[in-house]
């Protein structure tokens, strides 16, 4: 019997052997030919964790780290591995209650997992990390603590140039879509940290990690033969003097304005003041966003940087530029002699620009007295020179002149955001008067440096340069080199000279004798240093905010020494009142002074300069400001603003200028104060009080608005 | 005689041992890869009994010595004990309704203290014996329905206890005794009809069911009309082919959502339908649920395809050569849920690649078709059948589990034998196999 079915033996082996072929060929196709395996195996098996190398440091000319880093400590958790830690310990450490902790372990698990550590609190303060080294181990293993790099500022100076990082934004990857950001990232978003952004950031490298189910990272994949190596961001060296930076600060303290000194020989910027700024360190770390908010809000905007995105009108320091003009077109020369009655006459319209002093000068004195109506002249006869047949030709050569000296152009300098400044063309007083229908008359205050032309405290500076130079200067810069070269060819425009016309020394050397004037006898007395020969001129110049008139913005600019100057320079104080002389000037002298002879040592110079850095002279509507948005966020009455300083510095304005400070702002913050303790209703202000910050900066831009 | 003074591996059937002892190696190295972290002091937890490789080392060291007694025993303790056996099994199954203890769902484990047994599982041993017992006898005529209908309710009368105990993968496991009963002259017809009916399953599951029976009936007319001058001279032809096409509609109309209502539980027609990619219709009580929470719905089917998905992607990561001993990246992060037991294969697929799962394959190919050249070359039937029975067992094991890991079958939760990890599994398969080897040593005689 059995023989009788012993074929079928056949067909079962059959069977066997035929759906094995089949689990093999599904296996070849599963595991031979289709990729897609493969690629997902990939991207839940393995994890591409990119390592974050430390930023680059900066060192100002005496190689001194102005920007740095140091390690900051997050404090992170598990949630699964809770159970059984000393909560309420914690909890007092952080200066939180248990409800708060709960909400915020539930959080974390919601957004992160139990399984995978998440931050509970980013970049301890020193004092709660000091004292949760201490305890730690009572919250060991659910908590740790993992140091991360920050960047820090060891002279807590230069907020604006240095500039900070933040956390990219969707616009800013929209922006960079190809330079291997992605969201979470920081990147520098103004000052060098922006321009740099590239050498600073270093070399990011990869790791490749195993992953687990729960989305843990187990080990190093491999041998490591896919990872690369994190490369730090290179240094940068610039040609700050922190010192003279820290200096600059500290004497524009409670001022509106800048200062900027350059290096005239090499273009690099030995200091970049803008006031009001802020500590760099505010804005790394954990109190970041509130700062930031705070800064934002501030209605003197100290995140601005108003020597190279604030523009004025250049005042009286713009005679220096008309008389080179006048000098080299030969209309007028050295000796050339124009009287002033009291006022420019020349248009015989009914407002004439009035002069200080009343006599006839010639052009070494015009500029050390400031004369108005000598440069008014000489701008009348540079236009109406007969050597072009229109004023459009002359307008469009005098034009040419000024874009020579670095003006209505932007300088290219290596911090962000470098506004052009305005130098009026012929094409703008043809659409504004029709063609053919103005003259020189229409726009005489441009000769003083009034009406449309406009620029900004980095051109001042760097014409000043040009004018040490007598005729050339280098593009200014913070940055002179690179550790490792520069790659990315960032430096090259700030090493060639730029010297668009040719004019002789000798015309240079009248403009250095009336500037030096300027200084020894004239209107900049106040910029006095012994033993320097510096060159200067004053500014005191008229300004607009919002259509009402200003108290006058304070200008100085110059150079020393005169025989061989290192140093050019330039300040602004803005809606100071008086002239140019009287603050702007002896600020220029005490940073020449420090830059030249190293250290301030003499008892009377001592003096001055604290009392410089005591004054108060910022403007009364930004206390006005102020205050109104202190009152719709805090509602608070007068104690508050007593206890946050307010009424403290304005005292202090009080008693060192009683006569130029606004007394109404005082009285009225007295009449405004809400009675009781009743909150202020913030309706009508509120939207007010988060104005955008484009918006803002056009208000300071109001302030050089032209004038009739 | 030469056998009696034999030592113990005289005359034994080498190749099965060795394809038992690579096979088992090979799965204790893939569940020790599962199970590894990188800074595991190997040594101490093998011997620590811990780890899941450990316990399987345990155990096999366990299952060596129970093959021992089994090959020293008198192969005629196997003749004379199956339907005792049988009885036994039975006993357990029943016993377990009442003592049972609940492990994923199924009710079918008896706690012995060191492990679990599962009766369902040891019973295939007694299934196989007790049907070779029966085939075996001399008054049994296989030709003869009565004798095929009580070979059939030796074979099936697990099922029904498994079924109630909620362990459907085991269950189709004693499917395969059709194949040692196809071997002793079964009909294939039967086979053909089991066959055709599975085909007529998955069809029906694919397709709605009234265009369904219409088009049959389409095709059953158009059978009749090529077919009308032999159904002229043969009459009853046109009966089989009505009565086919009546059958099939019945099956389509009834008997398929009967069995999926009834007869299986939501998560295993669940799975049946997330395999062909559908979301399972016969959903008991709340037909109306279906379309209100298709959302719902697929959030689930997408559950219950993660298994397979993830065994896929380990399967398929692997590659040609694999990806080297340890360095799966899926089975070391744990991504494949019962990774050490039903999905044991893919942790070998990972790190051995196509060349590894090739080499596992012809392994048990090779024991395969050894079983079915041993079984030939039995002078007794008993020993005959109980070869194919082992034989069948294995193969569907095999075929179902490997099938499962590649998206080739529902995941119905079979082990796959010798790798797997787990000691009531490898004791089933270690007796199964070294009773066929005891058997084999006594091929000369013929046992009844």
């Amino acid at each position: 019997m059995p023989v009788f079915n012993q074929s079928r033996k056949n067909v079962i082996s059959l069977i066997f052997i035929a759906l094995f072929a089949i689990i093999i060929i599904r296996l070849f196709t599963l595991q031979v030919i289709t990729s897609k395996y493969k690629i997902l195996a990939e991207d839940q098996g393995t994890f591409r964790k990119v390592v974050y190398p430390d930023r680059g440091i900066i060192y100002d000319r005496h190689r001194n780290a102005i920007l740095q880093n140091v390690n900051i400590s997050d404090l992170m958790v598990t949630p699964n591995k809770l159970r059984g830690i000393d909560t309420f310990t914690l909890c007092k450490i952080l200066n939180i209650d248990t409800a708060q902790f709960q909400k915020k372990i539930i959080e974390l698990i919601i957004k992160n997992g139990r399984s995978r550590p998440s931050v509970f609190e980013p970049l301890l303060s020193d004092e709660k990390l000091a004292m949760l080294n201490e305890s730690m181990f009572k919250f060991a293993p659910a908590f740790y603590l993992q140091e991360r790099s920050v960047r820090s500022y060891p002279y807590d100076a230069a907020a604006n140039v240095l500039g900070y990082t933040a956390e990219v934004d969707t616009n800013f990857l929209k922006k960079h879509p190809n330079e291997g950001y992605v969201a979470g990232d920081y990147a520098g978003m103004t000052g060098l940290e922006r321009s740099y952004e590239k050498v600073l950031m270093g070399e990011r490298g990869i790791e490749y990690w195993k992953r687990d189910n729960k989305n843990r990272l187990t080990e190093r994949l491999g041998d490591r033969e896919y990872d690369t190596l994190a490369k730090a961001g290179k240094a940068l060296y610039s040609s700050i003097d922190i010192e003279l930076q820290a200096l600059g600060e500290k004497l524009m303290q409670n001022k509106l304005g800048s200062i900027v000194a350059i290096d005239p020989k090499t273009g690099g910027i030995l200091a970049m003041v803008s006031s009001p700024t802020y500590q760099p360190k505010y804005l790394t770390g954990s109190e970041r966003r509130k700062h930031f908010s705070e800064l934002f809000l501030n209605p003197a905007l100290p995140l601005l940087n108003r020597t190279v995105s604030a523009t004025y009108s250049p005042g009286s320091t713009f005679k220096t530029l008309q008389a080179l003009i006048g000098l080299h077109d030969g209309v007028i020369s050295t000796s050339t002699r124009f009287s002033c009655s009291g006022a420019f006459y020349g248009c015989g319209s009914a407002k004439p620009m009035r002069c200080l002093d009343v006599g006839t000068f010639d052009l070494r004195d015009a500029i050390t007295i400031s004369d108005n109506t000598y440069f008014a002249n000489v701008m009348q006869k540079v236009i109406n020179n007969p050597a072009f047949p229109t004023i459009d030709s002359s307008l469009t050569h005098w034009d040419n002149y000024m874009y020579s000296f670095g003006l209505g152009r932007k300088l290219g300098v290596d911090v962000p955001s470098e506004k052009m400044g305005n130098i009026p063309t012929p094409k703008y007083y043809n659409t504004v008067y029709g063609k053919g229908k103005w003259n020189f008359c229409n726009f005489r205050s441009v000769s003083i440096g009034q009406g449309e032309v406009s620029v900004t405290p980095l051109q001042v500076a760097n014409e000043m340069a040009y004018i040490a130079n007598k005729g050339w200067y280098i593009a200014p810069h913070v940055i002179d080199s690179i550790e490792g070269g520069d790659k990315y060819s960032q430096l090259t425009a700030f090493k060639k000279r730029i010297q668009p016309t040719n004019i002789p020394d000798s015309i240079f050397e009248a403009v250095h004798d009336g500037m030096q004037g300027v200084v020894d006898r004239g209107t900049g007395a106040g910029a006095k240093v012994k033993d320097i020969v510096i060159c200067g001129k004053t500014g005191t110049v008229e300004n607009y905010y919002k259509g009402v008139k200003q108290q006058n913005h304070s200008f100085f600019c110059g150079f020393a020494p005169r025989d061989n100057p290192t140093i050019a320079i330039m300040c602004v104080v803005e809606n100071s009142g008086r002239f140019g002389g009287t603050y702007a000037a002896p600020i220029v002298g005490l940073m020449i002074e420090k830059y030249l002879k190293d250290s301030i040592t003499d008892k009377a110079r001592v003096a001055r300069l604290e009392q410089l850095s005591k004054l108060n002279l910022l403007p009364p509507r930004i206390f006005a400001e102020l205050r109104r948005q202190d009152s719709i966020r805090h509602s608070k009455d007068l104690s508050y603003l007593l206890a946050k300083g307010y009424i403290k510095l304005v005292k202090d304005t009080l008693g060192i200028e009683d006569d130029e400070v606004n007394n109404d702002d005082f009285d009225k913050m007295n009449k405004d104060k809400p009675k009781g303790n009743k909150p202020m209703k913030d309706t009508s202000l509120s939207h007010e009080a988060i104005l955008p910050k484009e918006k803002k900066s056009n208000n300071i831009l109001d302030s050089s608005k032209r004038q009739n | 005689m030469y056998q009696k003074k034999s030592a113990i591996l005289q005359g034994k059937d080498w190749v099965l041992i060795w394809m038992y002892g690579l096979i088992t190696i090979i799965g204790l190295i893939s569940i020790f890869s599962v199970e590894y972290k990188s800074n595991d002091d190997v040594v101490k937890s093998l011997f620590a009994f811990q780890k899941n490789y450990s316990k399987q080392f345990y155990y096999l060291i366990a299952c060596v010595i129970v093959a021992m007694f089994i090959l020293l025993t008198d192969s005629k303790l196997f003749t004379a004990t199956p339907n005792l056996l049988y009885v036994f099994g039975i006993g357990l199954m029943i016993t377990t309704f009442f003592i049972g203890k609940t492990v994923n769902g199924s009710k079918s484990w008896i706690p012995l203290g060191f492990m679990n047994l599962q009766p369902v599982e040891t019973c295939k041993i007694f299934t196989a014996l007790a049907l070779a017992k029966y085939l075996s006898r001399s008054d049994t005529n296989f030709s003869k329905p009565r004798s095929q209908l009580i070979a059939s309710v030796i074979c099936f009368l697990p099922i029904v206890f498994s079924l109630l105990q909620n362990e459907t993968g085991l269950a189709l496991v004693y499917f395969s005794f059709l194949l040692p009963m196809y071997r002793e002259g079964f009909p294939p017809a039967y086979l053909v009809i089991g066959a055709s009916m599975g085909v007529l399953l998955v069809v029906t599951l694919l397709f709605p069911a009234k265009p369904l029976i219409i088009f049959l009936g389409v095709v059953a007319l158009f059978l009749i009309n090529s077919l009308k001058r032999k159904i002229k001279r043969n009459k009853p032809l046109l009966f089989i082919i009505v009565g086919a096409w009546a059958l099939s509609s019945l099956f389509i109309g009834v008997m398929v959502p009967f069995l999926f209502k009834h007869v299986f539980q939501q998560y295993q027609a669940d799975r049946i339908f997330s395999m062909i990619g559908k979301d399972n219709p016969y959903v008991i009580g709340n037909t109306v649920d279906i379309t209100t929470n298709a959302v719902e719905k697929k959030a689930k089917s997408d559950k219950e395809n993660y298994n397979v998905k993830q065994s896929k992607i380990a399967i398929g990561s692997g590659g040609f050569f694999g990806k080297g001993f340890l360095k799966g990246t899926q089975t070391q992060g744990d991504f494949v849920p019962e990774q050490h037991t039903d999905f044991i294969f893919t942790s070998l697929a990972e790190n051995f690649g196509f060349v590894g799962c090739v080499i596992l394959m012809i392994l048990y190919l090779i024991m395969l078709l050894r079983i079915g050249f041993i079984a030939e070359r039995q002078r007794s039937t008993f020993s005959r059948v109980y070869a194919y029975s082992v034989a069948a067992i294995l193969f569907f094991h095999i075929a179902i589990n490997i099938c499962m890991t590649i998206g080739l079958a529902p995941v119905i939760g079979i082990t796959l034998p010798l790798m797997s990890y787990g000691g009531s599994s490898l004791l089933t398969f270690t007796i199964l196999i070294f009773i066929l080897i005891r058997l084999d040593s006594d091929r000369q005689m013929v046992l009844r």
